[in-house]
């Protein structure tokens, strides 16, 4: 192994630059906001959102107006043309493209409930049990692999082979053992996608996990008692006390993964390539613009992407509203 | 633990009622499902090439055969410059320390201004932010890859301070990351920023400190463990992630991270499955590690502060 | 709560810092010298490339060919690298073709890229991305290639690059130990190719297997079986008008050649040997599609030149070997050898000496012939000698290229526009393998062709 050290100087360099750079500018920062005399609130909050501001502007604001832009025009991103509605008019008369909606639909009602469901019932199931960390580990460790990962991994977990070969997909091993004939998973619509959502719930529900078994634990042992004392049974104390207790933060973790599934096209990639019926939106925005190259029709699925979360965006702001009454 | 001294959460109750074999049963069923997938990819990583493509890793059991050869291909011979991986490995730390620690900062920040700054608009700004985290990764390349390469558009003209060659190609991906890190981490350190005691930040307010000590000295030292969380999950993402950095990056290994690599493992035409399954392991051991090192910060949680009403 | 000093020193760092970051990205180093090695003996062969001052000067390139392959190919220039003193910073990715395009628009566009859809190279070009090749680079291209391989890089009349690798896309995979062992002869026209289907399908044994799974470009194996047959079935003529579509996709004569691949590939008396029922050409993925032929599960399997590299190790690819390939027969021998090919063109987006310069070599036979020692390797370049071409697949690849009985066509899905090239036509034949009819396949492809 001849491995050339001085070539990796200036890389460590950059990194010993880059956290200099993040302390300078933490510092900088807490430095000038405690020196300014800032009276009004409006202006401190001001400096507070500046450096997010500035990056969401150009990383993320700029790129939605052209996105929304670009879905008013033709197929070329070189030239502009404009075509009105037409991406969307097509959106919504395609086969191919309804069933993109639908799938879409599919996923985002069936993964955050389930993951969520699932972690919650792990997460009270192995509370204070023994090897706990150990048995959260089980359940993360799908976070910690890539997308590409979950891919292959699933890709192997469905794999066929005709009856009376060796089968190498544990699913359809499984069927065998069982004396079924092994089925092509990824092919029958709608139930192809169904096999597919499972591998975000495989992923996700370590996420749930981890956040509510976290909130669990913070629920005071006096409200935990006084209800005890009542003599509830242990449904009630679930319904009644566990879940009002950790409510936000079933909120926040069904808001995270609706809006990352919403996103979602690794899996879609990696398993089917959106062939048999299973595209989403976020798949088809990637196959159309990037690989179609019709970026107008890419760009709609994306504005689509935005419309499906308004639901979201409204409830979010009724319980802003709620929160800031209480304070 | 044992079960006896078992302390009265609700969680631990409604466990102990629900006759707890039944509520074991589902646990390690919820875990072998959950485990069985990668257990198998790991098994098939160790298992020779022709095996691997020939028949399922449970024929492991009947036929025991192991082998590292994968582990050493993926590690060391794929490419005729051996000990490569090394470097892309160092590009990935590169990569992921800063993309990690700007962002972090910079969310505190914004979160804070919206929940203990009073203005007007704040709560739109919010929202907004919030909707942003719907704005699709790969619809930002194109107006952030010009971003750099031609610099800010001044009307018809560009201004371009700055000329990222070589290392400072990181810079890119750095601020790549942060900018997408950005809407979910506001969401998830405000609702936990919002939550703190009210009397606590207006007894400082009293006292006479200002917004910024208020929120050095109190908020950030309590906020440590939803940080640390965040820090978590940003970590992963980074970590791997693949399309921000072949964008950004070089694709060569003076930039590239370890996913750019394993990518390429699988071949031009990619049916290199036996290095796929080792480099697949390579890829989550670290990932895996800070995990489970970090874990107890976990347990005091992302959202424990946002119980108490 | 941190001290006045504590304050300062942190206001001190980041100043010092940004000075730091503001010095560290120096300039490259002068231009205008030559390496010293051009004048010795050994670089005799690179004296064109005197005075330019490439010394030191880097160029980077794009591709989607890593890893092994990738190696070969810097080894090839290696020769050429020494002796100008030129860097190549290659950078071979899995997503080629998505990225090229974003690294285009966002104003980042990498030096070279080697490009194998003629129908992408077109678009840049008309978009003024590509700069036309130098007349040194035209010069050797013409000396090399003929001008049908030249005319997918040529756009408006200019030329943008050279070939670089291709492939041939008209074979059958085949067992010679298992066609002796059963007394089967190689067919040499379509109809003995369906006979011998038959005589194998009463063996009991699927004669055929196929697999069109390849990710994100699912349905591409697909498409070559009815770009082969188009040209087989309706001649060359024909495959022109239909690529350029000036007749539409789901016109009669192409309703007529997709239905001769369906008489193969959706024939269950035929497939899928070893891999399961017609659908299952869908969901196997290409690199396993012929893999029964070594396990004696089918016969014959249609695949490009470079399925060579995804035999099972071990497996003899040779004429009296495991496995090998026969030309996919012509329907009427009479009207020529049609044949089915690849490849991918250098094209360059930047007009730098060095650029042109390394875009030159990789034109010249020079480079083809230090390629092809290597192994693993086939290219259209007429300076290319055959005795340097080991493996005996490429070897009769380049045959066949070099034939003057062949008449070569491009493969069409690269031509097409990518709406329908990398779109439409890859998902309608997915769908047609799994139950979709002929008419209503073709139909969905002609509505997706950009207007």
């Amino acid at each position: 192994m001849n491995f050339d050290w001085t070539a990796e100087g200036p890389k460590l360099l950059e990194l010993l630059y880059g956290v200099l750079a993040f302390l300078a500018v933490v510092g900088v920062l807490l430095l000038v906001l405690d020196k300014l005399p800032l009276r009004k609130d409006r202006w401190v909050a001001a400096a507070f959102l500046f450096p997010a501001g500035a990056l969401l502007m150009i990383g993320l604001i700029i790129p939605a107006i052209r996105t929304t832009i670009l879905s008013f025009q033709g197929a070329s991103t070189f030239e502009a043309k404009w075509v009105g509605l037409d991406n969307y008019k097509w959106i919504f008369t395609q086969r191919e493209a309804l069933i993109t909606l639908r799938n879409t639909l599919l996923w985002v009602v069936l993964v955050p409930l389930i993951a969520t469901s699932i972690g919650l019932i792990y997460a009270v199931l192995v509370d204070k049990a023994r090897l706990e960390s150990f048995a959260k580990a089980l359940i993360f460790m799908p976070m910690a692999i890539s997308f590409v990962g979950a891919g292959i991994i699933w890709k192997f977990v469905y794999a066929y082979r005709p009856p009376g070969e060796q089968q190498i997909g544990l699913l359809n091993q499984i069927v065998v053992w069982f004396g079924g004939e092994p089925r092509q998973w990824l092919l029958d619509s709608p139930w192809n996608t169904l096999f597919l959502i499972v591998v975000l719930i495989w992923i996700q529900a370590g996420f749930a996990m981890v956040v509510l078994s976290a909130s669990i634990k913070a629920i005071p042992t006096e409200i935990v008692e006084a209800a005890r004392l009542d003599g509830v049974t242990p449904w009630q104390m679930f319904w009644q006390v566990t879940i009002p207790s950790i409510r936000p933060a079933l909120i926040v973790v069904l808001v995270t993964i609706t809006v990352g599934t919403l996103k979602v096209f690794d899996i879609v990639r990696a398993m089917t390539s959106g062939n048999f019926d299973t595209s989403v939106l976020a798949y088809g925005m990637y196959d159309y613009a990037f690989v179609r190259y019709d970026s107008g029709k890419g760009a709609a699925f994306a504005v689509l992407l935005f419309v499906l979360v308004t639901p979201i965006i409204i409830y979010q702001i009724r319980n802003l509203r709620q929160q800031r009454t209480i304070r | 633990m044992s079960a006896l001294v078992d302390p009265p959460t609700a969680a631990g109750r409604v466990k102990r009622r629900l006759s707890s074999r039944t509520a074991t049963v589902v646990s390690i069923v919820i875990a072998l499902v959950w485990t069985i997938p990668t257990f198998g990819l790991f098994l098939s990583s160790l298992r020779p090439e022709d095996q691997i493509k020939s028949n399922g890793w449970w024929n492991f059991f009947s036929d025991p055969q192991l082998t590292l050869h994968n582990y050493g291909e993926v590690l060391f011979s794929a490419n005729d410059q051996s000990g490569r991986l090394a470097s892309y490995f160092i590009n990935s730390i590169v990569i992921t320390i800063p993309a990690v620690l700007f962002p972090l900062f910079f969310c505190a920040l914004a979160a804070y201004a919206l929940s203990w700054t009073k203005f007007r608009g704040r709560d739109w700004i919010y929202i907004a932010i919030f909707a942003l985290q719907v704005v699709p990764l790969q619809m930002a390349l194109v107006p952030l890859l010009s971003f750099f390469s031609k610099g800010i558009a001044i009307g018809s003209t560009y201004w371009k301070p700055w000329d990222f060659q070589g290392p400072d190609k990181f810079i890119q991906v750095w601020f790549a990351h942060a900018c997408f890190a950005l809407p979910l981490g506001i969401f998830l350190l405000h609702n936990f920023m919002a939550e703190l005691p009210n009397d606590l930040i207006e007894a400082a307010r009293v006292d006479g400190a200002g917004h910024a000590r208020i929120f050095r000295s109190i908020v950030l030292p309590l906020i440590v463990p939803a940080l640390a969380s965040l820090a978590i999950f940003q970590f992963l993402w980074v970590w791997n992630d693949l399309l921000v950095a072949m964008i950004f990056a070089d694709g060569t290994e003076k930039t590239a991270p370890l996913t750019v690599k394993l990518a390429d493992l699988a071949g031009t035409r990619g049916n290199e499955w036996q290095r796929l399954t080792a480099g697949a392991f390579v890829s989550i051991i670290v990932p895996l590690v800070v995990f489970l090192s970090l874990q107890r910060f976990f347990v005091r949680g992302l959202l424990a502060g946002s119980v108490k009403g | 709560m941190a001290s006045t000093t504590r304050r300062l020193l942190l206001a001190f760092a980041a100043a010092g810092l940004l000075t730091v970051t503001a010095c560290s990205s120096s300039s490259d180093t002068e231009a205008g010298k030559d390496n010293p090695n051009l004048d010795t003996a050994a670089c005799s062969a690179y004296a064109a490339y005197k005075g330019q001052g490439l010394d030191g000067k880097t160029v980077s390139v794009s591709t989607s060919i890593r890893d092994t392959e990738a190696d070969l190919l810097k080894q090839s220039w290696k020769a050429f690298t020494d002796c100008t003193g030129i860097k190549i910073d290659y950078a071979g990715t899995s997503d080629f073709e998505a990225q090229l395009p974003i690294k285009v628009q966002g104003g980042n566009a990498p030096d070279i890229a080697f490009i194998p859809q003629p129908g992408l190279l077109a678009t840049f070009a008309k978009q003024g991305a590509l700069k036309p090749a130098s007349a040194a680079t035209k010069a050797e291209a013409e000396k090399n290639y003929s001008p049908d391989w030249l005319k997918y890089s040529t756009v408006d009349g200019k030329l943008y690059g050279a070939p670089l690798g291709s492939n041939v896309k008209s074979f059958v995979w085949y067992s010679p130990s298992m066609f002796k062992e059963k007394g089967w002869a190689i067919p040499t026209t379509w109809d003995e190719l369906i006979t011998l289907s038959n005589t194998i399908a009463a063996t009991g044994m699927k004669p055929w297997c196929a697999g069109i799974e390849s990710g994100g470009a699912t349905g591409w194996p697909a498409t070559d079986w009815i770009e082969d047959i188009v040209l087989r079935d309706q001649g060359p003529e024909v495959y022109d008008q239909w690529v350029a579509h000036t007749i539409p996709f789901n016109d009669p004569k192409i309703v007529s050649a997709t239905d001769r691949a369906g008489s193969i590939l959706k024939n269950p008396a035929y497939v899928n040997g070893g891999l399961g029922d017609v659908k299952s050409i869908a969901t196997t993925s290409f690199q396993e599609g012929g893999i029964p032929i070594t396990q004696k599960k089918c016969a014959l399997h249609r695949q490009a030149s470079f399925y060579a590299n995804q035999w099972p190790k071990g497996t003899k690819v040779a004429e009296d070997g495991d496995v090998f390939a026969f030309y996919f027969p012509a329907i009427d021998p009479a009207k020529g050898k049609p044949v089915l090919g690849g490849g991918e063109f250098v094209a360059a987006f930047a007009d730098r000496n060095e650029v042109k310069a390394f875009q030159t070599y990789l034109a010249s036979a020079d480079h083809a012939n230090s390629r092809a020692k290597l192994g693993n390797w086939v290219s259209a370049n007429k300076g290319l000698d055959i005795a340097n071409v080991s493996n005996p697949i490429d070897k009769k690849s380049v045959e066949i290229l070099q034939d003057s009985a062949s008449v070569f066509r491009f493969d069409g899905s690269d031509l097409m526009p990518a709406a329908v090239g990398a779109g439409s036509f890859w998902k309608g034949m997915t769908d047609w393998i799994t139950g979709k009819s002929t008419k209503d396949t073709l139909d969905y492809i002609e509505s997706s062709w950009p207007k």
